[in-house]
Order: structure tokens, then sequence, then C-alpha cells
């Protein structure tokens, strides 16, 4: 009824071309975006920016990164967790030595240094594939988690065997450490995610999308056609490894500003960003965004139901959230396995034909 | 060299645990191509479910207690009566898998099937815990334990009893799994499912009975490495993550290959004691986290497929 393309009228080819074709996605996107960065600054209090928008912003580039190697290239990962290491402690050796650099070039830089290691536990896929590849990530996620705990350079030699963030400012404001006001951490995170969303959704419509999904859908016909499965296997691996490292440095500096390898980039970790992958839908973008704000809120929510309105004990009610959690993906993978992405496309088919079905 | 000798044989015993595991990987595997992530919670659920039986643990203690219930009234069953009972339990799992979760995603992608049995790796991990409780709970089932004063004297190797056990009773497993798809009708019928889905559904093999059996014995084959290593360090939650042991231990020896995951096993159990002893002083220790998978690894580079896993054959 209202959720037309007819009479939308494109003139020229880069309108045709527009991530959103259809006027009133266009329009619901910006007025999104408008509300994400005008209205919410002034709405944040400390428990929402801690518990929902930047572990959700920060998983949302974590997905991004590991569905560019996933669901756009085929190539399966479970080395998540030790990627985002990777780009916690580059930033921190980063800020550490170089006492002046601009945090916003230091997250950056994390990103570039994870994506040179990405390509290097990368090169294994050139020879091996499917489950045997996705075993083969863990060799990374263990070496990489086991060098940051043995070796002492990387944590700066501090007696604890953490990380723990300085304060670093943007246009004089803390963005991390303690004192950073959560509007400064949220803006920060914000600025950073729209960019790199932007950036990999323009990825995946232009060319090397396109020779990572050849390589996905069937490498050996990509071959044959021209596609260069080293090059679209390395670059899948070093932009997924950017994405990842960048979220990995938010991780730490922004979001906890201390950290411990084993428990913060454990396998947990890895599983908790491909569910997200899965979840939201492989090979989406949107499902990244989709995939990373169910699996924040969900526990969040079910915590909050049973704990707090139910009155159960917080061991007791650990147990049920791991169960539910268990089953829903479960559930999830029956009822739709393209995941959320594909629900809410189907939702807007329906939408279209609306109240007239024919 | 005596020490050598000694790192070796420790070694290969412990391989002979990581073997355990991934027998029930590679059953699976074969039978439905699922690779089953859950495999180690299995093993953890079925120790756990012998454990709580043994001790008269009553299941959902926690929750009755919550609701005002009585919560202790179960017995504490003889080891006759506990092994067969968690048999059942493990068959009754196997049942549920096939009914709620396969049944539903057949001919799905494989990385969905995967990562369903993650989620089924959740869900049993959650029940167990509601079920027996989180606390470590010792299992002891009679196994010999200690150092074998023979070894000792004779050979002055130090050898552990628990480990020679645990060697003898996998060699007794692969025997019987041997006989049983060598000599029955059921077996047959796995061996065909497993060379070929289509062609076993055309002469009338049920695929849904199949997979009930083959996760049965999955779930059997996990109740044996659960015990072993339940008997070895207690059984608690760590016990799920021997999963992420045996995945090198199959990528070793190829997903589809029982003889691949024994000597797969080996192999990785003999080169991360080796590597802990000779190469750990060196790079500062706990190597048996990753050594496993950089070894499978450096395999994989020469045979993509793993030592003894079917061929790779690709087609446009």
């Amino acid at each position: 009824m209202f959720y037309r393309e007819t009479g939308d009228f494109k003139t020229s080819y880069a309108a045709d071309a527009q991530i959103f074709p259809i006027a009133l996605d266009r329009w619901a996107f910006w007025l999104a975006l408008a509300f994400a960065f005008l209205a919410v600054p002034f709405l944040i209090d400390d428990y929402w920016e801690k518990s929902v928008l930047l572990p959700f912003m920060i998983f949302a580039l974590a997905a991004i990164g590991l569905n560019i190697l996933t669901g756009y290239c085929g190539l399966v990962s479970l080395g998540t967790g030790g990627f985002m290491a990777v780009g916690a402690y580059a930033s921190y050796k980063l800020m550490t030595e170089f006492e002046g650099l601009n945090i916003f070039v230091i997250v950056l830089l994390s990103g570039g240094i994870t994506a040179a290691v990405g390509v290097l536990f990368g090169l294994p896929s050139l020879r091996i594939k499917g489950f045997y590849l996705a075993v083969a990530t863990l060799a990374a996620q263990f070496f990489l988690v086991w060098l940051f705990n043995k070796v002492p350079w990387f944590y700066n030699y501090s007696a604890t065997g953490m990380i723990t963030v300085p304060e670093r400012t943007m246009f004089g404001i803390a963005v991390t450490g303690p004192a950073a006001p959560p509007w400064a951490t949220y803006l920060f995170c914000l600025v950073l995610l729209t960019l790199l969303g932007f950036a990999a959704k323009n990825m995946v419509r232009g060319r090397i999308g396109r020779s990572w999904m050849a390589i996905r859908d069937m490498d050996i016909a990509a071959q044959i056609i021209g596609v260069p499965p080293l090059q679209a296997k390395l670059s899948a691996f070093a932009i997924s490894s950017f994405y990842i490292g960048v979220a990995g440095a938010l991780y730490f500096c922004v979001w906890f500003g201390a950290v411990e390898p084993t428990e913060a980039f454990g396998i947990n970790q890895s599983f908790l960003v491909l569910f997200m992958v899965i979840i939201g839908g492989l090979g989406s973008m949107l499902g990244s965004f989709l995939g990373a704000l169910l699996l924040v809120v969900l526990p969040i929510l079910l915590k909050n139901l049973m704990v707090d309105a139910a009155g159960m004990a917080p061991v007791l009610a650990r147990h049920f959230e791991i169960t539910i959690v268990g089953a829903l993906i479960v559930f999830f993978l029956i009822v739709e396995p393209h995941g959320l992405a594909r629900l809410w496309a189907m939702a807007k088919e329906r939408l279209r034909h609306w109240p007239f079905s024919y | 060299m005596l020490f050598f000798i000694e790192a070796v044989i420790s070694g290969l015993l412990a391989g002979v645990m990581y073997a355990l595991v991934a027998l029930g990987f590679v059953l699976i595997f074969k039978a439905s191509e699922i690779f089953n992530f859950a495999q180690g919670v299995m093993c953890l659920f079925a120790a756990l479910t012998l454990a709580g039986l043994i001790l008269g643990y009553t299941p959902f203690a926690e929750i009755l207690h919550t609701l005002g219930l009585p919560s202790t009234w179960m017995p504490v069953f003889p080891l006759w009566l506990a092994i067969p009972l968690t048999i059942a339990v493990m068959i009754g799992l196997a049942l549920l898998i096939e009914r709620l979760i396969l049944r539903y995603l057949v001919n799905q992608e494989p990385i969905i099937l995967f990562m369903a049995t993650i989620g089924l790796a959740f869900v049993l991990e959650g029940i167990g815990d509601l079920m027996w409780g989180s606390d470590v709970k010792p299992l002891d089932i009679g196994l010999p334990s200690g150092a074998s004063d023979w070894m000792l004297d004779s050979f002055d190797i130090y050898v552990e009893k628990l480990e020679v056990a645990a060697a003898v009773i996998a060699a007794i497993l692969v025997v019987l799994l041997t006989l049983f798809s060598q000599y029955t009708r059921i077996g047959r019928a796995l061996r065909a499912v497993a060379d070929d889905h289509q062609a076993a559904l055309s002469v009338g093999i049920s695929l849904r009975t199949i997979w009930v059996i083959v996760w049965s014995i999955a779930g059997f084959v996990a109740l044996v490495a659960g015990v072993m290593w339940g008997a070895k360090s207690g059984v608690q939650f760590s016990l799920s993550l021997i999963a992420l042991k045996a995945l090198p231990v199959l990528i070793l020896g190829g997903f589809t290959s029982i003889p691949g995951a024994i000597v797969g096993g080996l192999i990785i159990g003999v080169g991360e004691k080796v590597a802990e002893i000779y190469l750990g002083p060196f790079i500062g220790g706990a190597l048996e986290n990753w050594f496993a998978y950089v070894l499978a690894l450096a395999f994989l580079l020469v045979r993509p497929q793993g030592l003894f896993g079917e061929r790779i054959i690709e087609r446009v």
C-alpha cells in the first residue's frame, strides 16, 4: 500500500545502482542514521553504552568482517577471537610506543596489522577447504592467544599479564579510559562503524566482492572464467581481518579498557561471532547487524527476565540462559537457515503486495 | 633415552584418549556428513549422568529445590545398573536429536548442520548443569590407577595404569565396532549409508533409523571416552573441551576414517608430549594448546584430505 517502487523512476545509472533502490528504504535508513548521530548521544547513559550499544556496534563490525570471509568468500573461520586479540594488542602496543598518535589512526593501523596477520594465516586456505580449513583456523586462534599470554613484550611486562588502556582524546574529549563520557565513546564507535559499514557494502557490491562470491560458489569454475583464487582468497582474509582487528581494538580500547587474552578472546568469542553471522544471514550486510543485535540483546533480556523478574538464583539462570540460547540457535536454523536477513526480505516482499496479494 | 621412551609411551597413551573422542566424530561424519561439534559435550553429559547416578544425585535438584519440591529422593545406583541406564539415556538423547533437530535439517548445507550441533552443544551443556549441578564430581568405577609397578621395576619407566586400561578398552571398542559394522545387518546398512545416501535409500534403508543408531553408537563411544577422562580428572565442565583436542586428530586422520582417528590420535599424542619436553623450555611452555593444530596443519598442507581421508575429487 505504502511500500511501493511504482513511480520511483531512475534516470541515471548512479540512481539505479544505489544501495537502497526503493525511496522508502532510503528515507528510513537516513532517518535511522540521523537518529543514531543526533538523538542517541543526548539520551545515552552508562548502562546503555556499556551493555547494549558498544557491544552491538563492536560485534557488528566483527560480524561484518567474518561475513566477508565466511558469507561472501565461503571460507569458514573459527579464528575470530584470535584476530580480535591481534587488533587489541596491536592498538595497545601502538598507543604505548607512539604516545602522540591519534586514537583514530591507531585503531585503523591495528586493523592493518591484523590484516597482515590474517593474510599469513589465510595462506593454507589456498590448499585446504571446508571443515579442514575451519579446524586449521583454530590453529590461529589458539596460537595467537597463547602468544599474547606468553610473550611479555606484548603486555609491556605488566605483572598481571593484563593490558590496560591509557587515556586518549579526540578533539580534546577523552574517548578511551575510565574518564571517557558515554556519548563520546558511542560516537567514536558509530563513526567508525558507519564509515567501515559503507566501505564493506560497496566492496561486496563491487568487483572484489563479485570475485569473492564467484570463489564461494565454485572456486574451480571461478578460476576458469579468470578470477584469480590467490588474490580473491587472500584479499578476503585481509579485509575480513582488518574489520575484525578494528573490532578487537575497539573492544579493548573503548569498551573494556582492560583485557586478559584467555578470557576476552577465547574460542567462545569466535563462536559468538560465527553465530551472529549465521543467525543474521550468511552473505548479507544487514544480517551482520541483525545477528549482532540479537545475540547482544537476547542474553540481557533473558537475564532481566529470569534473575530480576522471576527472582532466580544467578547460577541457575546462567545455566538456563546457555540452554535457551542454544535452543534458539537450533530453532532459528530450522525455521530459516538463511538467517534473519532472509526473514526481513520476505517480510518486505509481503509488504510490497499488501493488501492485494496478487 | 629412557626419558624419551617414557615420553613416547605416555604420548601414545594420551593419544588413545584423544582417539576415543575422535572416534565419535568419525562415526557421525561418515554416516550423515554432519560435523558434530557436540561430541565433546556428549562425553561430558554421559560422564555426568553416570557419575550422578552412582553418587545418587537427584536430577534437576536445584530447580526442584527452588520450586519447593522434594529434591533428595534418588537412590544410589550400583554400577551394573547405572551403566545400562546411562546408555539408555544416551539412546534417548539420540532419538530426541533425530526427532527435534536432524529431521528438520535434512539436505541443508554442511555449515548449517555444523552450527546446529554447536547450538546442541550449548543446550546439552546447560541441561547437564541443570540436571546434575556444576560441581566437580569424582568418577570412580574401579579402574586401576597410579603407576604400573611392573613397568617401573623392570624397565624403570613410569606408566599410568589408568591410561593402559584406556588403551585396552579403546582397542576392545574398535574391535567391537569393526565386528559390528562387518558382520551384522545394521552394520552393513551403516556402511551402505556411509557409502552413498541415495543408493542406500533406494534399496530400502531408512536414513532416519540409521541416524538414530549412529548417534546412539556415538553416544556410547562418548560414554566410554567420558568415563576415561572423568576417571582421570573428575567430571567437570572442562571435559567438554576435549572435543577441541580431538579436532586436530580428525584433520590429521581424515574425517571419514576410523583407523585415521586412531593413528591421528597417536601421532598427535606423541608429537605433543615430545614437543612439550624438547621444545617447551625454549619458547615458554604450555604448548599443548596449539601444537596439535600446527602439527595437523603441516600435515594438511601436504595431504589436504588428511592421512586416510577419501580423496577429494572436484568437478565443475
